[in-house]
């Protein structure tokens, strides 16, 4: 086993066949794609309830999501919105793949997804019935819409995908740790595994929670609220929605003749030491054992997408481990997250599908917002417009509250890379 | 598929406290309807789980029932009815116990 604690295995990597994306910055891959070269921002002040009175403001609201035309009728009642979310991304997902799950094994197919806050809106609305109504009052489906696992079992029931299903639960890293699990099961007999995350927690006691963390921005303009690795960081906001991808084994992509956007190359996760030890954060660790995983060298990557926490103790600790890796100013690093803000367990999933987008097009795209870097965050942060640099391979890093540390290395489709 | 001309619950329940409209109605509040489901349409006696319904939705409609029209439904009685024709029935006689 290698430290990741995944065996280690020379096959060939598995494929990404299909992406779908519900996101502040649009619904849909295409619209997200658009949005994010142009630098659009889909963060604004909050709609979905009366921010007036809470010290956080500005969110990431998915635009126009209307859950009776893309959720089957008998689940809009019955799941809460970040499942509503997942059910239209997996769908889209899976559509984009053109792979007809009734015509595989049921048992080859399997469902991971990330989950950080659960059914946070639907359980509020039970909770308040609880206390204004009682007992009685509390509707039944609380028992399945509340918890994290909801999604990846109705995503799983909806599409007759009965192979080994889960979700992990890992703050903002999850999305990542989606993938890294979706590949475990392409090694061990899976051959279609639809992954992603997403979450939905802009409600008071969503919002209430995450206050906790006391990561979040209190600043109410919306252009300003969000500037990782700027001078003028001051934490980040929270977002709505995800992505989900569609990974299959190489074997099965070529068998269906499927398009590829591209290949899971490594993947890695860690954990930070508790506070006070005098430890340093693993994330430089963890990249380098992804590195390791897909045996390539720092030189072979053409962008990273960084966590981009948007506290300024955690750019700089990100901007170390970066320029550690891979020389200060060395390799591109981008931050798209700006334009939604942190999606908590849909952020590492939608990051992914922006990096493939990235490796497809042969550009890195922007950060849009940031202008002048902290001081010691010494990355060569793109800014302004996206570059056309034609990145081979993309690293995308991730981190959860409470030191959940995770790295994934995705490849351009259709380009083998050298052995290191 | 139910024979609309099989013995009537619909006439029977359209003149009782509790119809088939309002089962109809609680089920799309509580539980929802699938695409491919016409619940206006001749349902009465067509299982619950040909409409979609599980014991968790008829648990949601037990709730929704009992809260709306003040009445207990002893755990798992409504649960273990088959079909809308049944359930209007079976709600009607706990209506008419309790006096309404």
């Amino acid at each position: 086993m290698s430290a990741s604690g995944i065996a280690p295995h020379r096959g060939t990597p598995p494929v990404v066949t299909g992406i779908g994306v519900v996101a502040p910055t649009g619904i849909g891959a295409r619209r997200h794609w658009e949005s994010v070269l142009a630098g659009k921002s889909g963060l604004g002040r909050i709609t979905r309830f009366d921010p007036t009175g809470y010290p956080v403001r500005v969110a990431g609201e998915v635009p126009g999501f209307d859950a009776v035309r893309e959720v089957p009728g008998r689940l809009v009642p019955q799941t809460d919105r970040f499942t509503h979310f997942a059910l239209a991304a997996a769908e889209a997902a899976l559509g984009d793949s053109g792979v007809d799950p009734a015509s595989l094994p049921e048992y080859e197919m399997a469902v991971v997804t990330a989950s950080s806050s659960g059914g946070t809106e639907f359980g509020q609305h039970e909770m308040e019935r609880l206390y204004r109504n009682g007992p009685s009052w509390v509707g039944a489906y609380q028992s399945i819409a509340w918890f994290y696992a909801a999604t990846t079992g109705q995503v799983s029931i909806r599409h007759g995908m009965r192979g080994p299903c889960g979700v992990l639960c890992c703050e903002q890293a999850g999305g990542l740790d989606a993938l890294g699990q979706a590949r475990r099961l392409l090694r061990t007999g899976s051959r279609l595994v639809l992954t992603g995350g997403t979450d939905a927690s802009l409600c008071p006691y969503g919002l209430v929670a995450q206050l906790a963390s006391g990561g979040l921005s209190t600043v109410d303009d919306p252009a300003r609220a969000y500037l990782p690795f700027d001078a003028s960081a001051s934490g980040f906001v929270p977002g709505e929605g995800g992505a989900f991808l569609t990974v299959e084994s190489a074997a099965s992509a070529r068998e269906r003749g499927a398009h590829r956007y591209g290949e899971i190359l490594g993947y890695a996760a860690g954990f930070d030491p508790a506070p006070r030890t005098g430890r340093p954060p693993v994330l430089a660790a963890v990249i380098r054992r992804a590195l390791a995983d897909a045996r390539i060298g720092a030189p072979e990557v053409g962008v990273v997408f960084a966590d981009a926490s948007g506290v300024p103790e955690q750019d700089l600790a990100e901007a170390r481990a970066i320029s550690e890796v891979f020389g200060a100013g060395a390799v591109p690093v981008t931050a798209p997250k700006a334009l939604t803000g942190r999606l908590y367990a849909g952020g590492a999933a939608l990051d992914a599908v922006t990096a493939l987008l990235s490796l497809g097009h042969g550009v890195v795209p922007h950060t849009a917002g940031p202008g002048r870097p902290a001081p010691g965050c010494e990355i060569d942060l793109v800014l302004d417009r996206p570059r056309q640099t034609g990145p081979r391979t993309a690293l995308v890093l991730a981190r959860g509250y409470g030191g959940f540390t995770s790295a994934l290395l995705l490849g351009a489709a259709d380009t083998p890379l050298t052995p290191h | 598929m139910a024979d609309p001309t099989s013995p009537n619950p619909v006439t029977l329940s359209t003149t009782s406290a509790f119809t088939l409209d309002d089962l109809r109605r609680i089920l799309r509040a509580g539980a929802g309807v699938d695409e491919q489901i016409d619940l206006s349409g001749a349902i009465a006696g067509v299982p619950f789980a040909e409409l979609g319904y599980d014991s968790l939705a008829l648990l949601e409609l037990t709730g929704r029932i009992e809260r709306e029209y003040a009445i207990r439904i002893p755990d798992g009685e409504l649960e273990h009815t088959r079909t809308p024709a049944e359930a209007v029935t079976y709600v009607n006689s706990q209506l008419s116990q309790e006096g309404i």
